[in-house]
């Protein structure tokens, strides 16, 4: 298996596609049971995001090693309209779409690591990781 | 992957047998709730056991899908949702917003369940 993957994002079955192949690099990497279950929730939530909010972009999922560790490093990025205050959507229930306001304040309880760079106009990249 | 919706007697079921798409999730909704009333259900179950991630918007269509069917006069009960499923919804927060959602751990207790509300 390839020790990176992209997944065009653009139609609600790209959502499905990144996901499977999130789990199986993942199942790869030595991951499994919740775990599995918890990578591709979040890469569901950034996915679905960049469909709602930029209407296209891509994820990419890559292998991470860092000393003895290997973990899982997942990047959602697009060129949308970007998001103006990001602290106040991180927080739970907010929304600007018809959502729960879940989906990047779940990402980060879900994995253990979680970065957002988000510029108006210009677009959002979201990273986020999980180690084994 | 299109959901077939079988019938039981009183009731509707939805037996979920791969992951969804967006769109497959909605047209399943479209169609439980027309359902409901072309074949005067009194009953919904959703199985979700073939599901391994229920996300913000499974849940929400869900969530939206069953309240929708009581207005229609039956309820609906989701059955199956697997145990790391259920550890993720609650790491994202989900299980809240599912709370006036009816769940069961099988069909058959979906079934024993409706039994209850619908016979009783
Ligand atoms: N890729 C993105 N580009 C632009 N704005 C975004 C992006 N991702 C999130 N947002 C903004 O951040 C808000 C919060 O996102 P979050 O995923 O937490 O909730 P939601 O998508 O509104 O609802 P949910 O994910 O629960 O269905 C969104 O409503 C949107 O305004
Ligand atoms: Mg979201």
């Amino acid at each position: 298996m390839a020790d990176e993957m992209r997944v065009p994002i653009s139609t609600d079955a790209d959502i499905i596609t990144a996901r499977q192949k999130g789990r199986a690099l993942a199942e790869w990497v030595g991951f499994s049971g919740s775990d599995l279950t918890i990578i591709a929730s979040a890469i569901s939530e950034l996915a679905r995001n960049i469909i709602e909010y930029a209407g296209h972009g891509e994820i990419i999922i890559r292998l991470a090693e860092r000393g003895a560790r290997r973990g899982i490093v997942i990047v959602a990025r697009d060129d949308g309209p970007g998001i103006p205050d990001v602290a106040l959507a991180m927080q739970d229930g907010y929304s600007t779409g018809k959502g729960l306001g879940l989906g990047l304040p779940g990402a980060r309880r879900l994995m253990d690591e979680f970065e957002i760079v988000s510029e108006v106009g210009k677009g959002t990249t979201v990273t986020v990781g999980k180690w084994r | 992957m299109r959901v077939p919706i079988l019938k039981q007697g009183d009731y509707l079921i939805a037996p979920i047998q791969s992951a969804l798409s967006d769109a497959d999730f909605l047209r399943m909704q479209n169609e439980l709730v027309d359902q409901v009333g072309k074949l005067r259900s009194r009953g919904v179950i959703v199985d979700v056991t073939a599901l391994d991630v229920m996300d913000s918007f499974a849940t929400r269509t869900l969530r939206s899908t069953a309240l929708m069917t009581r207005l229609r006069g039956a309820e609906t009960v989701i059955v199956g949702v697997q145990p790391e499923v259920a550890f993720s919804m609650v790491q994202l927060g989900l299980t809240l917003r599912m709370e006036d959602v009816e769940t069961a751990l099988d069909l058959d207790e979906g079934l024993a369940f409706l039994d209850r509300q619908t016979k009783g």
